[in-house]
């Protein structure tokens, strides 16, 4: 047990220190794209470590995370055609409208359990995929380009890629160790009970549900944040953040990195993105490539990446 | 006094009454056995009592308190605890986690995001008592799910007494377990008689006469007859109905 925390720690410095460093490499490298690339994957590691609060501790399999992307991403369109481009703003916004949807959605799809309830949730993030089609005043199906970043104290300090990116990190890093905290507390511990044996949870005295329902609400949250940074990171906002390829993906990101630990989330992101990036370079059907890739990790490490790490048995 | 009074309660799976107009008084600090053949509705009625099953109609009174209506949870929470015929505990936490949890039910709220509950000392302690009062404290940071059957059995004990109950309801204890694992739980149970009352819901006949203070007869749904082990043993309809000689 220990020993696994103290793994864990040696871990997330490894791929902290990693994520730190590379602008460095950027620059020594001469390639800018590269800070481009990691933005993003900044942003879907957010998105996936959010996801993996819910499905990982609570066992609840969300198929419309993707949902909270776009809701997240709007956030910042939205106020930035009315004027409003601060920072702070934006993710005040995005959080509010995430956890919003999040607890009107996920009180009605906690009811079912299992693949009902991955079918719930898809069929609601749908329904805010097409809202926002629809939403002809934001350029419908093709989005809208925003003409600025976020600003920051009224300063457009973000409009330089490095300085956006280090702005996710430390996103991400206080996301990190928010989640940490949540999943080593006591309600951490009555939501992995409630994934374990929910009877047993309310034979002790839980309602299961209210502490089901707080993760969803601070996941969907979460992920909207992710949203503000990945609409800052293209300049660009469309409904297809919340298309439901973007919410499988998440999945197959949680399930790659290992399922259950954070930091498999993030790993998970990041080889998910690069695989994207590199394999692409070889061949159009890269997706073949990765799908078979998928299938190995699943069938031979349960635990994803993280299960390369942690040795056999337990 | 009665701790928990049970009056008129029914059920039925469509045509079938499974508890039917059943009426039970349970003294406090008493163990109160229910007996009854297979199918007599037993596991039903603390399902009932407990709050996991819904009643077609009746009042269950505990401690006062009407219970018809309110969850499981609630129930708990006013005090009546249970276990499963069927071993229900968390398999991939540690036995002590298992308990600490149950313990976290009834003291302070787990709307807490931030302080590690694994070095909650308070929780760990309280837990710690729990599982030396059923022998498994030299288990605790044994995984729940690699016990042994009995030892699982033991686990459950611990962390229904963990709730701090007023009232255990507990549903065939002993099932599957062997003649030495039985034994050393129904020396755990004779060590709660009069700390906690006890509803004992067991087929082990040896076990029911050894401990019970009081022995109720369940048969098709309805109490036939209530007593001392020996009032109910002597019984005529009783031995008619379930102990098999007529």
């Amino acid at each position: 047990m220990t020993r696994w925390l103290m793994r864990r720690r040696v871990a997330a410095w490894l791929i902290f220190g990693g994520f730190a460093a590379l602008p460095l490499i950027a620059a020594l490298t001469g390639d800018p794209y590269l800070v481009v690339v990691a933005t993003r994957i900044l942003a879907f590691a957010m998105a996936a470590l959010a996801l993996d609060l819910i499905l990982g501790y609570g066992g609840m399999v969300s198929f419309g995370h993707a949902a909270y992307l776009g809701i997240g991403a709007y956030a910042v369109a939205i106020l930035s055609r009315a004027g409003i481009t601060d920072l702070g703003a934006h993710l005040g916004a995005a959080v509010i409208a995430g956890a919003a949807f999040a607890l009107v959605t996920g009180a009605i799809s906690l009811r079912t359990r299992g693949i009902y309830f991955i079918m719930i949730t898809l069929a609601f993030a749908q329904m805010a995929y097409f809202f926002f089609v629809s939403l002809s005043a934001y350029g419908g199906d093709d989005g809208v380009t925003l003409t600025t970043r976020s600003t920051v104290l009224g300063q457009d300090w973000l409009a330089d890629d490095r300085v956006l990116y280090y702005a996710a990190l430390a996103m991400l890093l206080g996301l990190y160790l928010l989640c940490v905290a949540i999943t080593g507390s006591r309600f951490g511990r009555v939501l992995t009970g409630a994934r374990e044996n929910p009877l047993r949870m309310q034979a002790v005295g839980f309602t299961p549900f209210r502490f089901q329902l707080t993760a969803f609400v601070i996941s969907g949250a979460m992920t909207a944040i992710a949203g503000v940074i990945l609409a800052n990171q293209a300049s660009f906002v469309s409904p297809s953040y919340m298309n439901w390829h973007r919410s499988g993906e998440l999945v197959v990101m949680v399930v790659l990195g290992g399922i259950g630990n954070l930091l498999g989330a993030i790993a998970g992101a990041t080889l998910a993105l690069l695989l994207e990036e590199w394999l692409a370079l070889f061949t159009e059907h890269w997706r073949l490539i990765f799908g078979t890739l998928l299938i190995l990790v699943v069938l031979f490490s349960r635990d994803g990446l993280t299960g390369l790490f942690k040795g056999r048995g337990k | 006094m009665s701790l928990l009074s049970v009056r008129g309660l029914r059920k039925s799976y469509g045509a079938l009454k499974v508890t039917d107009d059943l009426d039970l008084e349970v003294t406090e600090g008493e163990l109160h056995a229910i007996i009854g053949p297979n199918g007599a509705g037993k596991s039903t009625l603390i399902a009932q009592l407990s709050g996991q099953a819904g009643s077609d109609a009746g009042s269950v009174r505990f401690a006062g308190a009407e219970m018809m209506g309110r969850p499981m949870p609630a129930r708990v929470r006013a005090g009546m605890s249970r276990s499963f015929q069927i071993t229900s505990i968390l398999p991939g936490f540690t036995v002590l986690q298992n308990v600490a949890t149950a313990v976290q039910a009834h003291s302070g709220s787990s709307f807490r995001f931030f302080a590690p509950v694994a070095r909650d000392a308070d929780l760990n302690a309280q837990a710690l008592e729990a599982l030396s009062r059923v022998g498994l404290a030299d288990r605790a940071q044994t995984r729940a799910g690699s016990l042994s059957h009995g030892e699982k059995r033991a686990l459950e004990l611990a962390i229904a007494l963990a709730t701090r109950p007023r009232l255990l309801l507990l549903d065939e204890p002993l099932a599957g377990t062997s003649g030495a694992e039985a034994e050393r739980l129904v020396q755990v149970m004779a060590g709660l008689k009069g700390q906690v009352t006890l509803v004992l819901i067991e087929h082990d006949m040896d076990a029911v006469f050894a401990l019970a203070d009081r022995v109720s007869v369940l048969v098709y749904g309805r109490i036939i007859a209530t007593g001392t082990p020996d009032q109910v043993r002597a019984d005529p309809a009783v031995r008619a109905a379930y102990l098999g000689d007529a």
